[in-house]
């Protein structure tokens, strides 16, 4: 430090200083606290104690990176031609001669001499800002504070969360300090577990207790490891002992209930994703009675369309072919291509929400050709359906494979749909979330549909009886039609949905279709309501077998095995249908 | 349907066996090579899967064409049956494998030392070979018996037996099943002491497996022929009358199940030296529908509709992926909705449709009552 005559000089500088910004009009509030920081730097003693006090109430990055670079030294004075001291930083960027543009800390400008030109500085020529033991620790405690004043309270939450794992009793005051005008819930909560989880260390074994107790009443587990090291530490007092114990299994069935609670809504996921798959081969194959081996094939559709208007939204789509044969000794080529609109930001995240509508669309426009072609000549021979709609899937893979190529195409899920919110220490995903609001939504969709709307009302009919509904005037025809294009759009929705948390590939309905199958039958043909429940059932079994066994795949041949098995008690299903015809 | 009792017929047929078990390996083993009448090692090999598959088909054909029953795991007692004759393979490799141990290389891999006990009897031929019919008859025996019993029937029946070869090919895709997980089974070494790699072993092996083929064709005529047979195609084209009429179709069902099941699995026995490897992806849930398609386009309901098409299929499938490697899906695919749509009755009945088309186009000679008589089991069948 200097001596004090000059300190005066330096509190003038600064007073000139703030004169000139204030006469400017730039005192925003970083702007005063860049003025604090300089008079900072400049001072001493118990002034400089105080200020940085100050300073660490003010949560700003700037504070941040000033006193780390003057922690390590790298703050330097430099002497001004007027004769004033000014506290610079110096950039990250050397040129040739190992000089770097200094920044004054003061208004973040880069020091220019009179006609306006950058001055470089190598660091040893400068004096930096001196610092001793006991300023370095105070700085040092400025900043811990100050990362607890952050404006963001996530930024708050993990400060607190990095102190409290320090294990420094030290921080106690701070953290308590900090408490007391907390506003944010979360962050007081993280608080008060700190300083429980810092009074652990605490020399008397009454405040031991009292911590141990609190962190099991705020069910803290984060704790439970620092409790049980607590609890076996050589020379631990009895009753700490038994307080740890009981805190630790209080703590552990926390954790227990939070797992469980974490697989059943994962299964719920999984059973959404299965019903949404499902639900377009329930309308297919449990009310019409058509095998649509290419069901999956239309869930790929649903995936492509939201990977073509997710380019169409950013830099286009295009694709071309050249067929392995010559005609008339040339090659064939075919292509397409589709300009971008080279959205960005919030526009382009909203592609989600144009692909949405549109792979239903697509897929139902596929459907409607496939079943105008090939599936209206095979009402009467159901099994033959399943050979034919393979024969389809076939091809549509291959198409697949030469429009968009035979590796995984990236599908970029919304900002909005990443992340996750946690309640009670369970961490619900959005995307796990939207899947579920998804399924409900389409199935009440789906169910008003067909029981509250003249369709609804025609399909049901046609599928019940298809000679006596033709008999009474309705055209089967078209009512077969229009329900396999439904069914094939609900498809389409599923593809959408799937290309958010999963690859989109060739084969992408190939993994779905054996379970989406299971999914129906176990449910019962022709039952909206056997899907949905069976869906659920299997998605939940599924994901607590996957727990419990750890392994997936042995979870999955579970799941098929029962249902085997299953449906030896209840051929027909969770919810068969009734009928007195036989066959 | 046309009965195959014709004396012609039966005169095509010995000819053809002749053609398969004596004609093509002779000619394979005393013309020169080069020579116009030479059939190449390759060849032979060729011929051997296409057969191994015209065995499968049959057995695919047996339940669908003759019972009605769509069974989409064939390939599944297939593999099985593969998988057993591979580990006698495995075992016959002694320690000429990569890591020179006395156990399969795979199981070095993952750690072992020692033999697993299960593995042990493998050494021995005629305990694969039981092993290969016992476990796929097993396995058939109750799952038919479950599935059966509670009537589970036509689309139920297929998407079952889907569903269990899922099942299976998941199991044995891990490696903890110690049956060499991804990788399966490969570089077999010896069959009974003949060296593998011999053009003599392969044609043994080629003769072998036509004859199996032409005693599974005879056995499945004679089946079909005698009072069983007739109550097996009487549960195709309705069960509910021959259950009326007292008889147990399950039973008679759950029968040709495990007969079908063994069937398949013989065929599984003699691909494997052939084709010289075995692993999951053999019993994925594509290749029972892809044995399907061999028997919907070589004409169901006959039994020499799933050879021709098992044959037919194949040939076009080696020539397809060599010549427009990229079409090949597209072109099984077409063919496959083609035949599904417009000919039920596959290859071998495509004369008949032929010339019922025929008599349609001369209307004044078109006799009515022909075509309905002909439909008539038509419609029944697909009830």
């Amino acid at each position: 430090m200097k001596l004090a005559p000059t300190l005066l000089v330096w509190l003038l500088t600064v007073g000139v200083f703030v004169g000139c910004f204030s006469a400017r009009g730039d005192a925003t509030p970083d702007a005063a606290i860049r003025q604090k920081l300089v008079q900072t730097i400049l001072s001493e003693g118990p002034e400089q104690q105080k200020l940085l006090n100050e300073l660490a109430e003010s949560g700003a990055k700037i504070v941040h990176d000033v006193l780390t670079a003057w922690v390590r030294e790298g703050v330097y004075l430099y002497d001004s031609p007027d004769g004033s001291k000014v506290p610079i930083l110096l950039d990250d960027q050397l040129d040739g001669e190992g000089k770097a543009r200094a920044i004054r800390i003061i208004d973040g400008q880069f020091v220019q001499d009179a006609s306006g030109k950058e001055i470089r500085f190598a660091a040893a020529d400068l004096t930096n800002a001196e610092t001793d033991m006991r300023l370095r620790s105070s700085i040092q405690q400025s900043m811990d504070t100050l990362a607890l004043a952050a404006a963001n309270p996530e930024e708050r939450n993990s400060a607190v969360l990095k102190l409290g794992n320090s294990q420094k009793p030290r921080y106690i005051p701070i953290l308590q300090a900090r408490l007391a005008k907390e506003t944010n819930v979360a962050v007081r909560r993280s608080l008060d577990e700190a300083i429980a989880l810092l009074q652990l260390a605490d020399s008397d074994p009454k405040v031991e207790i009292a911590a141990v107790q609190h962190l099991a009443q705020l069910k803290s587990i984060g704790s439970l490891a620092n409790i049980e090291s607590l609890m076996n530490k050589a020379g631990c007092p009895r009753d700490v002992v038994n307080a740890c114990h009981s805190a630790a299994r209080v703590i552990e069935n926390h954790i227990s209930f939070v797992n469980f609670t974490g697989t059943i809504f994962h299964g719920l996921s999984l059973g959404s994703i299965l019903l949404v798959v499902a639900l377009g081969l329930a309308i297919t194959f449990g009310l019409m009675g058509i095998i649509n081996m290419a069901h999956g094939e239309m869930i790929a559709v649903g995936a492509y369309t939201c990977y073509v208007v997710q380019n169409i939204f950013g830099s286009g789509f295009g694709f071309s072919i050249t067929l392995p044969f010559s005609f008339g000794g040339k090659m064939i080529h075919f292509g397409l291509h589709l300009p971008g609109f080279n959205a960005t930001g919030l526009w382009y995240e909203s592609y989600f929400l144009f692909a949405i509508p549109l792979s239903f669309i697509m897929a139902a426009l596929a459907g409607l050709a496939i079943e105008r072609t090939v599936i209206r000549f095979l009402y009467r021979r159901p099994l033959e359906s399943l050979l034919a709609t393979w024969g389809i899937s076939l091809v549509m893979q291959q198409l697949f494979r030469m429009v968009f190529g035979a590796n995984n195409v990236q599908v970029n899920s919304p900002s909005w749909l990443l992340g996750h919110f946690s309640i009670n220490d369970v961490s619900f995903d959005y995307n796990r979330v939207f899947v579920i609001a998804f399924a409900i939504a389409i199935v009440i969709g789906t169910w008003l549909l067909l029981t509250k709307t003249p369709l609804g009302l025609l399909i049901r009919a046609v599928m019940q009886n298809r000679a006596m509904a033709s008999s009474l005037g309705v055209r089967t025809a078209r009512v077969n039609m229009l329900t396999f294009a439904f069914g094939s759009g609900l498809a389409g929705l599923a593809g959408a949905f799937l290309s958010q948390i999963g690859n989109v590939g060739p084969s992408l309905g190939q993994t779905y279709i054996v379970d989406s199958f299971m999914t129906v039958v176990l449910g019962g043909v022709g039952s909206i309501v056997g899907t949905v429940c069976s869906a659920f059932g299997i998605g939940t079994f599924d994901e607590v077998l996957q727990q419990t066994t750890g392994s997936p795949v042995t979870g999955k041949i579970v799941v098929l095995v029962a249902i085997i098995l299953f449906l030896q008690w209840k051929p027909g299903g969770l919810f068969a249908s009734r009928s007195r015809s036989l066959d | 349907m046309r009965p195959i009792g014709s004396k012609s017929e039966k005169w095509g047929l010995v000819a053809a066996a002749l053609l398969m078990v004596v004609v093509l390996p002779s000619l394979n083993a005393f013309t020169a090579e080069g020579s116009f009448l030479h059939v190449s090692n390759f060849s032979i090999n060729l011929y051997g899967k296409y057969l191994c598959y015209a065995i499968l088909a049959i057995s695919v054909d047996l339940l669908w064409g003759y019972t009605g029953m769509l069974s989409l795991g064939q390939a599944l007692f297939f593999t099985l049956g593969g998988y057993m004759m591979g580990m006698y393979l495995m075992r016959m490799i002694g320690n000429l494998g990569q890591y020179h141990q006395p156990i399969p290389d795979f199981l070095v891999f993952l750690g072992w030392r020692t033999l697993p006990t299960f593995w042990k009897p493998f050494s021995s031929f005629p305990f694969a070979i039981l092993m290969a019919f016992v476990l796929p008859g097993a396995l058939a025996a109750i799952f038919g018996f479950l599935a059966f019993r509670s009537r589970i029937r036509g689309v139920y029946f297929s998407i079952l037996t889907q569903a269990l070869t899922y099942a299976a090919c998941l199991l044995f895709f891990r490696n903890s099943l110690l049956l060499g997980g991804n990788n399966g089974f490969t570089d077999f070494k010896f069959v009974l002491g003949h060296d593998l790699r011999l053009p003599a072993t392969q044609r043994g092996l080629y003769i072998a497996t036509a004859l199996a083929l032409v005693l599974v064709y005879l056995a499945c005529r004679w089946l079909s022929r005698t009072k069983f047979g007739l109550v097996q195609q009487a549960i195709r084209d309705s069960e509910n009358r021959v259950l009326f009429s007292g008889y147990a179709a399950g039973y008679y069902k759950l029968f040709v199940f495990v007969l079908c099941a063994l069937i398949a699995s013989l065929g599984g026995i003699l691909y494997v030296p052939q084709v010289g490897i075995i692993n999951p992806s053999e019993m994925g849930t594509d290749k029972s529908l892809e044995a399907v398609v061999w028997v919907a386009v070589g004409g169901r309901g006959t039994l020499i509709g799933p050879v021709i098409g098992a044959v037919f299929i194949n040939v076009l499938k080696s020539w397809s992926t060599r010549a427009y490697p990229d079409m090949w899906l597209l072109i099984l695919g077409t063919l496959f909705i083609l035949v599904t749509v417009f000919m039920p009755k596959g290859i071998v009945g495509l004369p008949e449709q032929l010339r019922s088309l025929y008599r349609r186009l001369r209307p004044k000679t078109a006799p009515a009552p022909v075509i309905a008589s002909e439909s008539k089991p038509e419609m029944a069948k697909n009830k």
